[in-house]
């Protein structure tokens, strides 16, 4: 079915390279906030990030320890389902590479877990290969609350979703399990590219 | 829950504008008749996609304001001065105008009759908008869910739904509004932002165990979300609904 025609709609057209904004997504200069509930607020001498699941031993971080480790800043696009993509989005974090260095698995699925509650699956090839972190800092300044702080997960290549605010760690599993939102109607994947939205898509 | 409710994708439907109908300066109703419609739960959303005559596309969220009712739903839309859908929707849309439509979506902030009460709805602005279906699901259904709405609005001309809402104060629910912006000379509720003491005067109390709904712009469910909790209110009975400054 083509398309119907809205008599008199011309819209706004972004001046963004239509290379980088997925279909049927529109770019922001804010930084919309979406959540499914109240801010978790975690004193940092109580948070701690941890790697469980189909692992030899858990590791885990203190708060000190994970600020030490090797973290770099790097510039990304976001996409979130809501049809907002944000562009060149500075940050600053710890690879997934390094979170998982020298931890052998034979683990195909990670879940991210959260203060709050949520969570968020996605196939453990999508976190790692230089394709995820967990952010610590945006645009210079300690992640607020409202965006996830003290740390979350940035996987841009997925919709938003993906990227769990307040993260506390990740559990690799030999199987899938699917998160929040994907058992709330969303997509299990989520490749904007491929508007994969809501299930089905 | 809604696990079998999607079946396949979600594909575009046609929907015709059957009736436009102002609720305040700023915001519009707009009735939609969607043939194959399925119905929704109440606080789900839609997506519609707007297409110009070269083939450019703009796609946007919105709520759905009307309880299920065959194949008609209604959305309620205000008015962004700088968006880029909603002046189309509010100020073009006409009777028998057609744009495409595709859901129900979102199965974390619905509430079903099933479920009871008590209730605690919270809405800034706009955000009444999901509130409303359910409230007028609760109706629909006969529920009799103790049911509490308090909603902020920036003065008594910005009330949405501000009739039917005087209608159904009274039996069952009871309907809070404070007006932060201005109010008129003989009013005597509140007229300040919603805040810790004002969310445990219109209760339920924690204790009660209310399902929360809170939708607004983002700085009001933050402000909102935080105070119930600090309240003593679960945070897994909190469920929150934002927009942000953009999105019209």
């Amino acid at each position: 079915m083509p398309p119907i025609i809205s008599r008199g709609f011309r819209g706004r057209r972004d001046d963004a390279p239509s290379d980088r904004v997925p279909p049927g997504q529109y770019v922001t200069r804010d930084f919309p906030v979406l959540s499914a509930g109240p801010t978790p607020r975690t004193l940092l001498d109580r948070w701690d990030f941890s790697v469980v699941g189909e692992v030899d031993a858990p590791t885990r971080w203190t708060w000190e320890e994970f600020r030490a480790l090797p973290s770099e800043t790097f510039t990304v696009d976001i996409h979130c389902v809501t049809k907002w993509s944000k562009l060149d989005t500075v940050w600053e974090g710890v690879s997934v590479d390094t979170l998982l260095e020298g931890i052998e698995t034979s683990a195909e699925y990670v879940v991210q877990f959260c203060d709050g509650g949520y969570t968020t699956n996605l196939p453990l090839e999508d976190v790692t290969g230089g394709k995820a972190w967990v952010a610590f800092a945006y645009d210079g300044e300690p992640l607020a609350p409202e965006h996830g702080g003290p740390a979350r997960m940035l996987v841009p290549h997925l919709y938003f979703w993906k990227s769990a605010k307040w993260v506390r760690g990740l559990q690799l599993q030999a199987s899938d399990e699917p998160g929040f939102w994907e058992t709330n109607g969303y997509h299990n994947y989520g490749d904007p590219w491929r508007e994969q939205r809501y299930w089905g898509d | 829950m809604a696990g079998a409710a999607v079946l396949g994708r979600l594909s575009w439907r046609v929907a015709e504008v059957a009736d436009v109908v102002p609720e305040t300066p700023r915001v519009k109703t707009i009735a939609f008749v969607v043939p194959g419609w399925n119905g929704h739960r109440a606080g789900q959303h839609v997506d519609i996609r707007l297409t110009a005559e070269d083939g450019y596309q703009a796609q946007r969220s919105y709520s759905i304001a009307s309880a299920p009712d065959g194949t008609r739903i209604e959305l309620t839309v205000e008015r962004l001065d700088d968006g880029e859908v909603s002046p189309y929707l509010t100020e073009e849309l006409r009777p028998g105008d057609q744009i495409e439509l595709r859901g129900p979506v979102g199965g974390y902030f619905v509430w079903e009759p099933s479920q009871g009460g008590p209730l605690l709805l919270v809405a800034g602005g706009s955000g009444i908008v999901p509130l409303m279906a359910m409230i007028r699901l609760r109706a629909a259904a006969g529920s009799d869910a103790d049911t509490r709405l308090l909603s902020s609005s920036r003065s008594w001309d910005d009330v949405i739904y501000r009739d039917e809402l005087g209608r159904v104060n009274g039996g069952g629910i009871r309907v809070v509004h404070t007006l932060t912006r201005s109010q008129p000379s003989d009013w005597t509720g509140y007229r300040r932002r919603v805040d810790a003491e004002m969310l445990a005067e219109v209760g339920p109390s924690p204790a009660e165990r209310p399902r929360v709904y809170v939708c607004g712009p983002t700085p009001f469910v933050e402000t909102v979300a935080a105070a119930l909790v600090q309240l003593g209110h679960d945070p897994r009975a909190v469920r929150t609904e934002r927009f942000g400054p953009t999105g019209g």
